[in-house]
């Protein structure tokens, strides 16, 4: 039989350790073959290869990529690329950077004012690439250069596409703009996929969306010779040149409508205001107009400091986007909501009318809430109490349900929280609790929860802000029965090879449910009401149209009068004059269209604000659009010069 | 007085750090030896990046990822690691014919298992897998090794080996290889059976090439000569020589290679950095750092010889060996020695899963090292 196999393990151990040196032996051989190998490369041919590697100077020529369109929901182009001519440096063939920054400026080629944060951005580039110093040269300015061109190497104009906004300050809080790559974005990049693009998006539609927009650049290498002039290499080294294509960014749809836009900036204009409408059903965002606005076009063009000082410091704030970031008590549009919470927590009987004698108090409480109407408005049930905006019916609601309450089914209606739109920057506003307060004061005697601050969360005061976008959100929620879409500008993108557009789908968040459905036809016919009863507050902004039209109006303080003193209008300082409010949604039977306007120190939602609903409403389900008059531009920044470089940033 | 206190302070220092390394079971050679490639590597990449923070941090974070890995894995007894390999083994396999269905496809291959969370390549888990459950089956069995222990080593090797290729990964495929062949050489296969399988590898030869990628046949050709294609595959071949031989001795100074910083050079900070190293740091940073590695290479070698059971053994000089074939492979192709395969300048390049696999492996050669005298 055979040999009997058993471990060994000291001839194992032999073995392995014969093995392991041979093995040791021969890796020792492999690596000093390979330092054999460097030997002859670094040593024997260094001369060789240094002359191949000095041939190799070669310049890379960045080939920045075309930025993707902006149109809006009818092919309206928003954003588009058009030539000019830029001026741009490269760092590795200027002998001193600043000495050349300084000699451009007393050309008057690149702003004084700049020329520090110039240096410090070319000094984050990459050695070997183009950095834009100016954005747009006038014809002039390109010939001044051309004449001492030879006392500025490494200094050269090129031809390069800029965003160009063709509707000027329409949209611009929706779309944002494109301003110059500062030192500080450039840490945020991937700077290769950057090269030789000068401008990236700073807000809106042109942030959110950067990564789609912009695509990635490409470059042509370019042998040169020491003057850094282009040369053709015939024959010698096998040195090879290498291009790479840059890749497009992709078009992008945006749900607004141009011409409905136009239509609410017509309205608002001269006013400082807000007005968001959206499509209940999808979510999309048609106009989202903040005034004042401002050219974004002056970006592009690289805005000076003196014009971008003059839009930061106005008093009015054209670069405050109120739609997202304005956060207002929400005043009486809130009613309806609060209707809604009685109504689903079973504390009020929709059909039971309250009387209300002008003023309501707490029980053992001597402090009067007064009613916007100092007569009272008689018995008014839940409906009646929407129509008229009875602040007594509101008050003694609130009393009923709590702060619990009502934070709870607010929140559920998105006070408090952020709606998701799909650009940055939005606030979540305020849902004020009992819980809140007690984390947002330090003093024991200022954390408690007050039964006055519920009574007066009741109208919308107090201390609940929201913004106009978390309005409409809400009342697009109440049009569409509780089905909740996600507010969003962006709705299509076509691929920039196949030229395919891909549709985006509508985000449509959890429903509002009710415990009784039909709770949602009892505040819907409250809001009918508003603009259809003769005792309703917008009777008269909305009478006579052929669709019906759901909406409240607000008028939110804007300071608190004290218990017996009369508040006039004319007496009131502009700014302190109340914001006048109205959100509503029509036609009432099969929504289209969700609207809410603000507008500061308006003084009535039903006077001011209604009637620039009324405006949307009928241009977009009447075809009815008035006479156009020149749009609202910030008045500082149309009237100065568009010459400059760098923006100060956002 | 006082320089007898400074000097026990030192000394003190010197034994508490050894008895530090000693109860975290890791040795004190091995791990500075990693540790100053390591540090040679960031060091480098920060140039060959262009010099780019973010990517630099990455790979520190990644490091410091191996090295917690590493050192847990040191703490696991042998005797587990032996007996969990063939279930990790199998479940590789499993993931991999997964990936020949399902994978992602990144850069034209499929390597990539996404598993929700993490995208996954299975292939690097193989190249652990695969070498320890060779040792594993050899561990009760004598020598000289049977062919029916032959046949079923070059089926547990075959297998994971030729789905790697298949992904088309011949780099890994490689690696994972011969880390199981290393198992078998060492595990004491006669010579006259090794002479006989070189023979016939070298005429299955033919036969590879009919099996292979157009792109890996491309590789090869030029291999045999870049020049004939300059601005394809040629192309790195010859710009990572003029890197090299442009450097000299001394190099032209850190963050001073043009070819490089001028992007001549491709993958300048993955595959091809060992190109930088001779452009910017010269034949002296290239030599210093074969040498750290060889240093590296033999202290594994040497922990692997003082191990005192079969699997140990095996196990621990595959890793070392298979250590020692990333660099040989990398520094061969990159100074156009070798054909160009995918593989890593180990510990240096940017990127990949290789950093992790190869500490953890280093994890259980200190795992194997310092449970030594507990084994029987």
């Amino acid at each position: 039989m055979g040999r009997l196999r058993v471990k060994n393990n000291l001839l194992e151990q032999r073995i392995f350790t014969g093995r392991v040196t041979v093995a040791g032996a021969i890796v020792a051989l492999l690596l000093f073959t390979i330092l054999g190998r460097l030997f002859y490369l670094q040593v024997v041919q260094h001369d060789y290869y240094a002359d191949l590697s000095q041939g190799n100077r070669i310049r890379i020529d960045p080939l920045p990529p075309d930025r993707g369109i902006i149109v809006d929901r009818r092919g309206t182009v928003l954003a588009e690329n058009t030539p000019a001519y830029q001026l741009e440096l490269t760092p590795e063939q200027v002998p001193n950077i600043r000495d050349t920054l300084t000699r451009l400026a007393t050309l008057g080629l690149v702003n004084q004012d700049n020329l520090e944060p110039l240096y410090r951005l070319v000094r984050a580039s990459h050695k070997f690439r183009a950095v834009p110093l100016r954005l747009s040269m006038s014809d002039e300015e390109i010939s001044r250069f051309a004449v001492h061109q030879h006392a500025f190497p490494g200094v050269e104009i090129r031809a390069r596409l800029a965003r160009y906004y063709p509707l000027g300050a329409l949209g611009v809080h929706a779309l944002g703009y494109v301003g110059a790559i500062t030192d500080a974005d450039m840490e945020k990049i991937d700077r290769d996929a950057y090269a030789g693009t000068s401008v990236m998006g700073k807000v809106g539609v042109e942030a959110a969306f950067e990564d789609l927009l912009h695509g990635t650049s490409g470059y042509r290498q370019m042998l040169v010779n020491a003057e850094g002039r282009s040369v053709e290499r015939v024959g010698g080294a096998q040195v090879a040149v290498q291009n790479k294509r840059p890749h497009a960014g992709s078009d992008l749809a945006v749900a607004l409508d141009a011409k409905l836009q136009a239509v609410a900036e017509q309205a608002l204009a001269g006013w400082r205001g807000a007005v968001v409408a959206m499509d209940p059903m999808t979510g999309d965002v048609l106009v989202l107009a903040s005034t004042p606005g401002f050219d974004p076009n002056l970006f592009t063009r690289g805005i000076s400091s003196r014009d971008y000082r003059a839009l930061a410091d106005s008093l009015d704030r054209p670069m405050f986007n109120r739609v997202l970031r304005g956060t207002y008590p929400p005043g009486s549009t809130i009613k309806p909501l609060m209707a809604l919470a009685g109504l689903e927590y079973g504390v009020i009987d929709p059909n039971y009318a309250r009387p209300c004698p002008g003023w309501f108090s707490l029980p053992r409480s001597s402090h009067r809430y007064r009613d916007w109407k100092k007569t009272g408005h008689g018995h008014a049930d839940m409906r009646d109490a929407i129509a008229t905006s009875c602040d007594v019916y509101f008050y003694a609601l609130a009393d009923l349900l709590g702060i619990k309450r009502i934070h709870e089914s607010m929140t559920h209606l998105g006070f408090g929280v952020r709606t998701g739109i799909d650009i940055p920057g939005e606030k979540p506003g305020l849902m004020p609790s009992a819980e809140w307060k007690k984390k947002a004061y330090k003093r024991p005697q200022d954390q408690v929860w007050f039964p006055g601050e519920t009574v007066i969360v009741g109208i919308g005061q107090g201390y609940l802000l929201a913004t106009p976008l978390q309005l409409a959100h809400a009342t697009a929620i109440i049009a569409a029965k509780g089905r909740n879409f996600r507010p969003r500008l962006l709705t299509g993108i076509r691929d920039p090879v196949s030229g395919h557009w891909q549709r985006i789908a509508p985000a449509e968040g959890e429903r509002v449910r009710l415990n009784d459905e039909a709770n949602w036809d009892v505040i819907t016919e409250g809001m009918l009401r508003v603009t259809e009863s003769n005792r309703g507050t917008a009777f008269g902004a909305l009478r006579g149209t052929p669709y019906h039209v759901a909406g409240k109006t607000g008028t939110a303080q804007v300071f608190s009068i004290g218990q017996n003193q009369k508040y006039r209008e004319a007496d009131v300082a502009e700014r302190l004059r109340d914001h006048a409010l109205f959100v509503a949604f029509a036609p009432a039977e099969a929504p289209r269209l969700a609207i809410a306007v603000l507008v500061e120190n308006g003084g009535h939602g039903a006077s001011v604000a209604a009637p620039m609903a009324r405006a949307i409403f009928d241009a977009y389900l009447l075809g009815k659009y008035p006479a156009p008059k020149a749009p609202a531009v910030a008045a500082a920044a149309a009237d100065a010069p568009a010459a400059g470089q760098e923006p100060v940033g956002d | 007085m006082y320089e007898d206190w400074q000097r026990s302070k030192a000394q003190r220092a010197f034994t508490q750090t050894g008895e530090f390394m000693r109860r975290f079971n890791l040795d004190t050679q091995l791990v500075v030896g990693l540790g100053l490639v390591m540090a040679f590597g960031l060091f480098v990449l920060y140039s060959a990046s262009g010099e780019k923070l973010a990517l630099w941090e990455a790979q520190v974070a990644r490091f410091a990822l191996a090295l917690g890995l590493m050192t847990l894995i040191a703490q696991i007894p042998p005797q587990w690691i032996r007996r969990g390999a063939p279930a990790v083994y199998v479940l590789g396999v499993i993931m991999l014919v997964l990936v020949a269905l399902v994978g992602d496809t990144s850069l034209g291959a499929q390597r990539w298992l996404n598993l929700g969370i993490v995208r996954f390549q299975p292939s690097e888990i193989m190249k652990l897998a695969v070498p320890l459950t060779c040792a594993w089956w050899l561990h009760e069995r004598p020598v000289p090794v049977s062919w029916r222990d032959i046949g079923v080593l070059l089926l547990i090797i075959g297998i994971p080996a030729a789905l790697i290729a298949k992904q088309p990964d011949l780099g890994t495929a490689v690696l994972v290889a011969s880390a199981g062949v290393f198992v078998l050489l060492l595990g004491g296969l006669s010579w006259q059976v090794i002479a006989g399988g070189g023979a016939l590898f070298t005429a299955a030869a033919p036969v590879a090439w009919h099996f292979m990628h157009d792109y890996q046949r491309q590789r090869v050709l030029t291999f045999l000569d870049p020049t004939q294609d300059p601005l394809g595959t040629g192309y790195h071949i010859i710009q990572s020589q003029i890197a090299i031989g442009s450097g000299g001795v001394f190099g032209k100074g850190w963050m001073n290679g043009s070819q490089a910083q001028l992007e001549f050079l491709p993958e300048h900070s993955t595959d091809f950095i060992f190109a930088v190293i001779g452009e910017e740091l010269g034949l002296l940073g290239q030599a210093v750092l074969l040498l750290l590695y060889a240093f590296v290479i033999g202290r594994a070698l040497f922990m692997a010889m003082d191990a005192r059971d079969t699997f140990g053994r095996l196990a621990a000089g595959s890793i070392a060996l298979t250590f020692a074939v990333y660099v040989v492979v990398n520094a061969g192709m990159v100074s156009g020695i070798l054909p160009v395969v995918g593989v890593p300048l180990p510990l240096v390049s940017y990127g990949g899963t290789s950093a992790v696999t190869l500490l953890a492996g280093f994890g259980i050669l200190l795992s194997i090292h310092s449970h030594r005298k507990l084994v029987r």
